[in-house]
């Protein structure tokens, strides 16, 4: 084993190939470790609720760095951390004024407005009165209503408001009088004027302004962060190539050794098996098993395994016959080694260097089956993976958005664990199968 | 071969192969015994059924086997009779061993020789652990003259001698009674076959193993022959005490054959025997060295006996 290891050293294929694997690896480890699975279940399905404060269809941040972009990120304010002033205006009311500050640099518009309310009252509700105060010193005055425990006033959805300022209003507060294409840069302010009717009420806010920009993925149309499928698709992927291929090369091989080793009917069942699974078409089946039974990511990476158990035997089987008439397997049945030694022992290792690198180039190809799956809706419903990101961007029109980032990463991934376990496989394909090298 | 003890011994072995073309009478009716602490060389020219011997012997049968019956006795015990499981369990290895034609071969390439050694030891759980099978590994390497260091080597690290020497020690690792060795000196050189004779024959001396000697080099087998036997198309021609099958061969076979080998001081034209030997498919009815021998007569076209000529037997009926 070590000598493998210092021959591949000197593939730089190999370490390369070792290097994204190895990154892939790292990366499913830290996912399965910091968002545990039923974390991950309930971000991904959480939609609206969970990340009401994410912006929707947000580039990831990265964008920021690539040269004449500047895209606005996500700006929140809190009450808590804000100038709050509280008198008492008579007959048990308190008058609570809160100045939500904060500075606005970008040059493009944010993409939704939304205050979202924290009260606490035991019969009556808090009223609230909006205002906003742009930098140029004019006050705007939004609306007025009763704050409900968790409510959310989003002022860009507001219709009557729409109509007053004569435009969206995530666009009419923020542009500047003399050039309304633009934003007005500087300090804006929303002050939130609350009358509390009850002496144990309590009122906090949040304003917050919807960037463009979004963590490190971005987000889809659901304001989910993107991060948290492409994390959790890394050990989704590779535990799926990873168990779909040892699952088929190793029962593979097993069996054609079994039948080559047995011979008479053992054989002969084996490879009318083999001829039949041959012409069975796979995807059909799976797409209809995960139609009517079950998508379960489980069930179907079983009956993945199932359909190539059989798959290989027929190359196995040419090479096991040659390595039975070897004249030390005859030495081992000749100093009393069983059937199960000789297969397992004497006949199996002999075929390691054909099957290591086919093993190594297997993994991707299962891969791209499980996105495949998920793309044509067959995906485990629960999970997040790669393929279901791109379900989802396809679904959502995602290209004809021009939200390149939302195919483009997921696929990208696909892509470079491809190439990770191909550059590894045809390295070690090298290193095994030395003649190979002269080609 | 004559009164002894008779510790090994075969009686009318017949091991037929079926083929498209019909039964191959690989090996056809096998009789001889070997005394404890002997040594038997079979010799006899390609094809004429001697590895075929040797499997029957070990009961190691390819799938075509179209008749396989005779009696194969171990210190009285005939283990032609024993279920194939305990065949395989008690008498392979433990009692019967085989170096198999081609040693060199006949190691596994992806197992480390020592540990290869080690396997009749673990398969028969002769050994009480992997530890104490090392031992016993290391030990009769140092026997048969491996180094110690070769454990850890795979076979394609070493010469062919030093395999042969390796497959060697994996038939003796575990005492067996008798070892079956085939053709254990060919395509290797002079030197070596010289070094595997004298190793062979101090294992004789030491442990009183019994050795059954297949191979055509009748020269090199002289080294540790006590007794000697000599093949011809499935049949055993000849048995003899070696001293006497060397000084004066009595089938006609037999003597072709030693006049076929070259000697140092006698001034003599090598010969050879004109034609081949017959096909076992069809063998001829009566003697089946007839059509190739010189002294052919009218009796030959019925088939000899075992003829007893002193302590010998030779099936030829010019001894009648």
């Amino acid at each position: 084993m070590s000598r493998v290891w210092s021959e591949l050293r000197r593939y730089p294929t190999a370490v390369a190939g070792l290097a994204i694997i190895g990154l892939l690896v790292a990366i499913s480890i830290y996912t399965v470790i910091a968002i545990p699975y039923g974390e991950a279940i309930r971000l991904w399905r959480g939609g609206e609720g969970v990340w009401s404060e994410n912006p929707r269809n947000a580039r990831p941040i990265w964008f920021n760095l690539l040269p004449g972009v500047e895209l606005p990120r996500t700006i929140t304010v809190s009450s808590q951390r804000a100038p709050r002033r509280v008198e008492a205006v008579g007959g048990g009311v308190k008058q609570v004024t809160m100045s939500l500050a904060f500075d606005f640099p970008y040059r493009t518009f944010p993409t939704e407005l939304a205050v979202f309310f924290d009260a606490a009252y035991a019969e009556r509700a808090p009223h609230v009165v909006l205002t906003w105060q742009p930098p140029d010193g004019s006050e705007i005055r939004l609306g007025e209503f009763t704050a409900e425990p968790h409510g959310i006033y989003r002022i860009s959805s507001d219709q009557r408001l729409r109509q007053t300022l004569g435009g969206a209003p995530e666009i009419v507060l923020f542009s500047a009088p003399a050039a309304p294409q633009h934003p007005l840069r500087g300090r804006y302010t929303l002050t939130i004027t609350g009358f509390l009717f009850e002496e144990s009420a309590h009122l906090d806010a949040r304003l917050v302004v919807y960037g463009r920009a979004h963590g490190l993925a971005g987000t889809d149309d659901q304001r989910r962060d993107l991060m948290i499928a492409l994390l959790w698709g890394t050990p989704v992927a590779m535990a799926f190539g990873l168990l779909a291929a040892v699952g088929s090369t190793v029962s593979t091989l097993v069996i054609a050794a079994i039948g080559v080793w047995y011979g008479g009917w053992v054989d002969g069942l084996i490879q009318r098996i083999t001829e039949v699974n041959l012409i069975v078409p796979a995807v059909p089946i799976l797409i209809m098993i995960g139609t009517l039974y079950s998508r379960s990511l489980w069930i179907i990476l079983s009956v993945v395994i199932l359909l190539s158990v059989f798959a290989g035997t027929k190359t196995y089987r040419a090479l096991f016959l040659q390595v039975k008439e070897s004249p030390y397997i005859e030495a081992a049945r000749s100093y009393g080694a069983g059937n199960l030694r000789i297969v397992l022992a004497y006949m199996l290792p002999r075929a390691v260097p054909v099957l290591l690198p086919q093993f190594v180039t297997l993994i991707p190809s299962f891969v791209f089956l499980e996105a495949t799956l998920d793309i044509v809706g067959l995906g485990d419903p629960l999970l997040p993976t790669w393929g279901k990101v791109l379900d989802d961007a396809y679904r959502a029109g995602a290209l004809f958005g021009g939200y390149y980032y939302w195919v483009l990463q997921p696929a990208a991934l696909l892509m470079l664990s491809g190439l990770g376990f191909a550059m590894l496989g045809f390295a070690l394909d090298r290193v095994f199968n030395p003649r190979l090298r002269e080609l | 071969m004559s009164a002894g003890n008779g510790f090994f011994s075969v009686e009318d072995l017949r091991l037929h192969f079926r083929t498209a073309r019909g039964p191959v009478q690989a090996v056809d009716g096998v009789s001889f015994t070997l005394d404890r602490g002997r040594a038997l060389v079979v010799v006899g020219e390609s094809g004429c059924g001697k590895s075929s011997l040797a499997r029957a012997i070990l009961r190691l049968l390819p799938r075509n086997v179209h008749a396989y019956s005779g009696s194969v006795r171990l210190n009285g015990m005939d283990v032609m009779r024993l279920p194939e499981e305990q065949f395989r369990r008690e008498i392979r290895w433990t009692r019967l061993a085989l170096v198999p034609q081609g040693a060199m071969n006949s190691l596994n390439p992806v197992i480390r020789v020592g540990d290869q050694a080690a396997e009749p030891l673990l398969i028969h759980g002769r050994a009480g652990s992997p530890a104490a099978a090392r031992q016993s590994v290391q030990e009769v390497f140092h026997e048969v003259g491996v180094p110690r260091d070769f454990l850890d080597r795979y076979p394609f690290e070493l010469s062919g001698g030093m395999r042969q020497r390796v497959a060697l020690a994996t038939a003796l690792v575990t005492k067996p009674d008798l070892i079956v060795l085939d053709e254990p000196t060919s395509a290797l050189d002079v030197l070596t076959q010289a070094g595997i004779m004298n190793l062979l024959k101090t294992i004789k001396r030491e442990t009183r193993t019994n050795f059954v000697l297949i191979t055509h080099d009748i020269a090199a087998a002289s080294e540790i022959a006590d007794d000697a036997a000599v093949m011809y198309a499935g049949q055993l021609v000849e048995t003899s005490r070696a001293e006497q099958f060397y000084r004066e061969p009595l089938h006609p076979y037999s003597r072709a054959l030693m006049a076929s080998v070259p000697t140092l001081r006698a001034e003599k034209t090598l010969e050879f025997i004109p034609g081949r030997p017959p096909s076992l498919i069809n063998p001829p009815p009566g003697c089946r060295f007839a059509d190739r021998c010189p002294y052919r007569f009218d009796k030959c076209s019925e088939e000899p006996p075992m003829l007893k000529v002193d302590n010998r037997l030779v099936k030829c009926w010019l001894y009648r």
